[in-house]
Formats: structure tokens, sequence, C-alpha cells
């Protein structure tokens, strides 16, 4: 039964290579691509000022890889029609008085004009241009004498001490596609068969519907696996992302959540009449569950309505999973109130599914 | 001439056709404005890159007023949720337990540095799994601590002096709301699904009933096939895509500041490109397991993390930039952001919308291509 199901995804060569080839093309597309981080911003710059202290500052910015020196405006009339047209994200305005003031122990004011259409990049840039600014300024306090601030703020990161977001979200495209993959084998698997007429034949065989269940749950479960293992390996050899965590701890978490997205694949499927109606409840719930499982923004941030939704998500609980055995090397004691829920999930929609195999006979 | 009349009664047919078939079945109606709803409601609400009410650790070790002035600052701000820890040791097990965000560490020697002179140490401990949100914390305590130090200086009678004074300002959206950039882009996220599977499956399921190949040898040309299939379908996807808008504004509440003929006219474009790919996607697949599976891994993922809906496009690597100009919805997402908060942004919607009419004529030229060929 298990070869049989195997055999009839691999047979087709088309859908051999739906299975394989988009999961691995999408993560080293996807890997490089989904970064918060920043580089080469284009920016331009309206400087009044000729003295010295608006060049520095301006080297600073120069010397960062982060930004990319556009354009010189001339006047201010030419600045809404770079940022409109989306030339530059940021304009710098440095008024005539700026070294001035600075040379006589007041602040020199500095305009930061930012696109604000996407907020997420203006925040990202703003922190960046606090930071240089900050460095600027404690090189020009210690310089000129300026007196030192009574209290300073030292801020240090654990885990990822970059803050590259590429360790965050790499180990969260692992869970993403993994939850696809399987989804993708078992969702259309029944409905397929329904449709054919093949299932009948299936169900009126001496075969216990426990069995049958099994026979379209394995195959699922292995392939997930086999590519999961494959998108780990990528994520550690191609991306360096550290594996601090045993692998232990993180193959029980995949194995669950495997679990868990092969019984909502079989349960839709089940549900469905034809496959078009199967594909359509794939969808619904692979959207929500890719956006609303803390992938890409935070689940803190979302509505307590919302945030008790997300407990029914198996994609939740791995995220954290990946992430943590991943970055903070947790073990499987720490990791416990996060493997039951999957379990839960999985052995419930099972359970469903094979009901809705006997009584969707009739 | 004379040949054009009957072959726009022959499209009036399909196009009924086609019409009734949606009508009777239900799906094809769900799809088109059930789920943008359901979607556009549940993201609208999900989706947020604004931290609140962060849960911080703070560790006093010698409280003092001055301690107390900076621990109530963070009680008072919205933005956090401060729990007070006795040591190190036990904020630490809650920051590994993900109890919090982060730990604020205010020495015995605080107060002590304060007083004379300074500069007195504060340590900020982050948990930096998620980068971004830990840059955003990070500044929301800058902003904090920041205007506690002011404060505090001017108490003291003192300047601070800081030789640079940022002034900053967000254009397009002042107050940085994530919603007003998220909900245009989750609507060009929402009507690329709604378009692949609109079409995918339908032209799929023909092939597979073999009534494809019927309608082929009839008299009707591909070219009205493809248009008898096409039109109902825009029609749909268009009343999802006025659904889409009025929730934006009306639930959202995101300004719209362009004009509204020059949104609909540019959906309209990104509408065809959408269902050029879905129709490109049955016609390759000619099964509706692989269409199926085809449309879930080329529209949904590519769209989202691909189309500068919420990572910038800029700052990917050349080569991934390059391949975002084969996602129409990155062409869409553009001109959304820009409509919806900057105002018509003519240079950015001219260049946007000839890029969508060359993915249309592409989608519906392959399409027509391989439509042909299988006639043989």
């Amino acid at each position: 039964m298990v070869v049989k199901e195997l055999l009839a995804l691999l047979k087709d060569r088309t859908s051999r290579m739906t299975l394989i080839v988009p999961p691995l093309f999408q993560l080293l597309i996807f890997s490089y691509a989904a970064t918060f981080d920043l580089n080469q911003v284009n920016y331009a710059v309206y400087n009044q000022d000729p003295g010295i202290a608006s060049r520095e500052l301006l080297g600073y910015f120069k010397g960062s890889p982060a930004f990319k020196l556009a354009a010189t405006l001339e006047h201010l009339g030419q600045m809404a029609p770079a940022i409109d047209g989306q030339k530059v994200l940021m304009v710098l305005h440095i008024p005539q008085d700026f070294t001035r003031n600075m040379l006589q122990g007041r602040s020199g004011q500095l305009q930061v004009i930012i696109d604000g259409r996407n907020s997420n990049t203006a925040l990202v840039l703003l922190g960046y241009v606090n930071s240089i600014v900050t460095s600027f300024s404690a090189n020009w306090a210690a310089e000129h004498g300026w007196p030192l601030p009574p209290a300073e703020l030292k801020v240090r990161t654990w885990f990822n001490p970059n803050l590259e977001s590429r360790w965050f979200i790499v180990p969260g495209i692992v869970g993403l596609l993994t939850l696809m993959v399987a989804l993708v084998v078992t969702a259309l698997s029944v409905a397929r068969e329904r449709e054919a007429g093949t299932f009948d034949q299936l169900l009126v065989t001496p075969l216990h519907p426990a069995e049958i269940l099994l026979g379209k749950a394995l195959p699922g479960l292995i392939i997930g696996m086999a590519e999961g293992s494959l998108i780990v390996l990528v994520a550690v050899k191609v991306f360096g992302v550290p594996l601090l965590g045993s692998l232990g701890a993180l193959y029980l978490g995949m194995g669950l959540f495997i679990l868990s997205a092969v019984g909502l694949g079989l349960m839709i499927s089940s549900m469905a009449v034809t496959q078009q109606q199967a594909l359509l409840g794939a969808f619904l719930f692979l959207v929500p569950a890719v956006i609303l499982s803390g992938f890409a923004t935070p689940i803190a941030n979302m509505p307590d309505l919302v945030q008790h939704m997300t407990l029914l998500n198996p994609l939740r609980y791995f995220l954290i999973i990946v992430r943590s055995v991943f970055l903070e090397g947790a073990e499987i004691s720490l990791l416990l109130p996060l493997y039951w829920p999957m379990a839960v999930i999985g052995v419930v929609t099972l359970a469903i599914a094979g009901w809705l195999f006997r009584n969707r006979l009739n | 001439m004379s040949r054009g009349m009957p072959g726009w009664r022959r499209l009036r047919g399909l196009i009924r056709k086609e019409a009734l078939q949606i009508m009777r079945d239900p799906s094809s109606i769900a799809i088109a404005f059930v789920l943008p709803a359901i979607l556009l409601f549940i993201f609208g609400y999900g989706v947020s890159l604004d931290a609140k009410n962060v849960p911080i650790a703070l560790v006093v070790e010698e409280p003092s007023p001055a301690t107390a002035s900076l621990t109530g600052d963070f009680q008072n701000s919205h933005w956090f949720k401060p729990r007070h820890f006795s040591d190190i040791p036990s904020a630490q097990e809650a920051l590994r337990q993900r109890e919090v965000m982060g730990i604020l560490w205010l020495r015995s020697n605080f107060t002590r540095e304060l007083f004379s002179g300074g500069p007195a140490p504060i340590g900020l401990f982050l948990n930096g799994v998620d980068g971004n949100t830990a840059r955003i914390v990070a500044g929301y305590v800058q902003g904090v601590w920041g205007k506690w130090l002011a404060r505090y200086a001017q108490d003291q009678g003192r300047e601070l002096g800081l030789p640079v004074d940022i002034q900053q300002r967000i254009w397009f959206n002042p107050e940085v709301r994530s919603t007003n950039f998220l909900v245009p882009g989750l609507i060009a996220v929402v009507m690329t699904l709604i378009g692949a599977l609109l079409t995918a499956m339908v032209v799929a399921r023909e092939w597979e009933r073999g009534t494809m190949e019927a309608l082929l040898v009839t008299p009707v040309r591909v070219r009205e096939i493809l248009l008898g299939k096409l039109i109902p379908y825009f029609v749909l996807g268009m009343g999802g895509q006025i659904l889409s808008v009025a929730m934006a504004v009306w639930l959202f509440e995101v300004p719209l500041r362009g004009s509204l003929w020059v949104l609909m006219g540019v959906s309209a474009l990104f509408l065809v490109a959408a269902l050029g790919m879905g129709l490109l996607i049955s016609t390759v697949a000619h099964n509706q397991f692989v269409a199926g599976q085809l449309a879930i891994f080329t529209t949904f993922l590519p769209a989202f993390i691909l189309s500068g809906f919420i990572f910038d496009i800029g700052s990917m690597p050349g080569w991934v930039q390059a391949i975002t100009h084969i996602i129409a919805a990155r062409y869409f997402v553009e001109v959304l952001q820009s409509v919806f908060l900057a105002g018509d942004v003519w240079p950015v919607i001219w260049v946007n919308s000839v890029a969508l009419v060359i993915m249309a004529a592409l989608f519906m030229g392959l399409v027509r291509l391989r439509s042909r060929k299988r006639l043989e």
C-alpha cells in the first residue's frame, strides 16, 4: 500500500519534478531574498553647510556599505520628486549653520527625510542613521572636549549578535517548505482517487480503514522528512546558519510537525469531493498558516483573538523549535511545551480523516 | 470585417457558457469574493510589525530615586510591559524561556556613577533570534532612555550636549503604522492567489475531462476560447479587487491618496497578468493534480517573499533582484503602495504599468502557443 502510494507520486515525471525542484529553488532564492537587513540604500544629500563637520559626517555615510549616494541636491525643490519617484529612499539635509553651531558647543541639526511607504524599511533605515550619527557624535565630542553624558546605554544581543535576519529567516524557511511539501503530497491524494472512483474500490478491499490511512500518511511523512533533512543540510552548509542544538531535538520536532501537516492534508482531502475543492482547502489552510505563523511578523504583535487562533497552527510551534534548536541550542526538555500540541493536532486530524474515509461513502 | 461578426457571436456564446458554469459551481464565486474577504480580514489584523507591550525584564540592583524615575518611564510607556526581577540570573532564565524579550540592567554602581558625573552604565540584553524585532525594541528602549536622559540633565541644570541633533521626518506614513503599507501589499498577494486559482484549475479540468479537445475541434478559434475563459474570470476578479480596496479603506483605514481610477486601471492590468499565469499553469500541466501543485508553489510564496511587499527588493542580491522582475506582483505592490500612501506618482505608475502589460502579453502569448501545439 505504502509502496503503491509512493509509486503513484513518483511515477509521473511532472509530479516528481514539482515535488523536488521547486522547494530547492525556493529555498535558495528565498533565503537570499527574505531579509530585513538593508544594504546599498540609495540616498541623496542636500548640504548647505560648507564646513568641516558636515563633510566629516557625510564621510561616515559614504564609508558605510548600507548606503549608496545616488544624488546631490542643489535646492529644496528637488527633494520631493527624488523621493516620490523612488529614486532615493532618504534625503539628508544639513543646514547652513551646522558646523558653526557645533564649533560653538551647540547641537547641529541634521534633518533626515525618509520614504515611509514601507514603514519597516523606514524604521530600520532610521536605526542605521542613528548608529552612524552616534558614532560620529561620540568621535566629535571626544575630539572637541564636550562633556560626557551622565549615563550610557550598552546594548548586547544574545544568540544572534549581529542581528542578521538571515539567521532568523532561513530556519523559518525550513518550516515553510516542509509544510508545503507535506501538504501538497497529501491534500490532493484522496480527492484524486475519489474523483477517479478508485477510492471506493480501495474501501471494499479487506484493508482496514486504519491501514488505508497509514498508507496515505506514510508517503507524505517519508517525503516530508527527506526534503526537510535536505533543506536543513542546505541551511547549515550553504547559508552557514549555526546549528547549536541537537539533531534529536530538531528531528523530534520535524517528525511531529510533518505528522500534523499530513493529518491536516488528509483531513482536507477526505472532506473534499473534487480536486478543486481539495486544492482550495489546502490553500485556505496554507496561506493563513504561513502568514500567521510568526515567520515574518511576530505573533506577539497580533491582536489577542488572532494570537489564540495561532494556537491551532502547527507551523507556529515548529518555527519556534527550529529557531531555538538552531540559534539557542535548546534541548528537548525546554521545548516540551511545543512538542505536544503538534502531536495532538496530528492525532486529531488523522482520526477525523480516517472517520471521513468511511462515512463519506454514503 | 464580415468574419468579425460571427467571431463575436461565438465569443459571446463561450462567455455565456463559462458564466453558466461559474454559476453552477459556486466554488469560483467563493474564490473571488469570500477568499479575499477572509484573507484580508485575518491578515489585516494579524500582520503587524509594530511591537507593543513588549515584555521586558527590569533588574535594579540598588534602588534609588534616579532608578525609580527611569523604570517609571518604562512602566508608563505603552511599548513595554515591564516585569521586575531581583537579580540577573533569574532574568536571564526568563529570557531563555522566551518570557521576556530583553533585560534592562541597572547595576549597583549606577546611582553613584550618575552623581559623580558618569557615564553611568546601563546594560540592555536582547534576544536577537528575531533580529528585526530586536532592532525595533532596541530603538524603543533608546527612545525611552533618551527622553529620560534629557529630562534628568535638565533637572540637574545641565544642558544635554549632543553634537548632532537628528530631526527625523518620515513621509507618507508619519506615525509609522505598518498596517498602512502591509494592507496594500496584501491586496497584491491575495489577488495573485485569486487570479491563479480561478483559472489554473478550471482549464486543467477541461483538459483532464477531454472537453478541451472537444472545444478545439469546433470551428471556434484558440483566441476565442482563451478570451471566453478570460473575460468571465476577469469580471469576477475585479469584483474581488473592489471588495479588497473597500476593506482597506474603510476597515483598515489606510489612506487612499491617489485616484481610484488609476488604482483600478492598474489592478485590471495586473489581473490579466495573474489570470494569464493561471491559464499558463493549467495549459502546461494538463491535469488538476499537477496544476494544483504548480499553482501552490509558483504563486503564493513568490508573491509573499519576492514582491517587495514585506522584504525590501533593493537590499536583495543582484541575481535575486533580477528574478523578482518576473513576479507580476512586484510591479503591482509598488503601484499599490504609492497610490495608497503617496498619491498618483506618474513615473512609478508608468514604469510598472508597462511592465505589467508586457507580462500579461507574454503569458497570453505563451498560452496561445502551447494550446495550438496541442491541437496536432
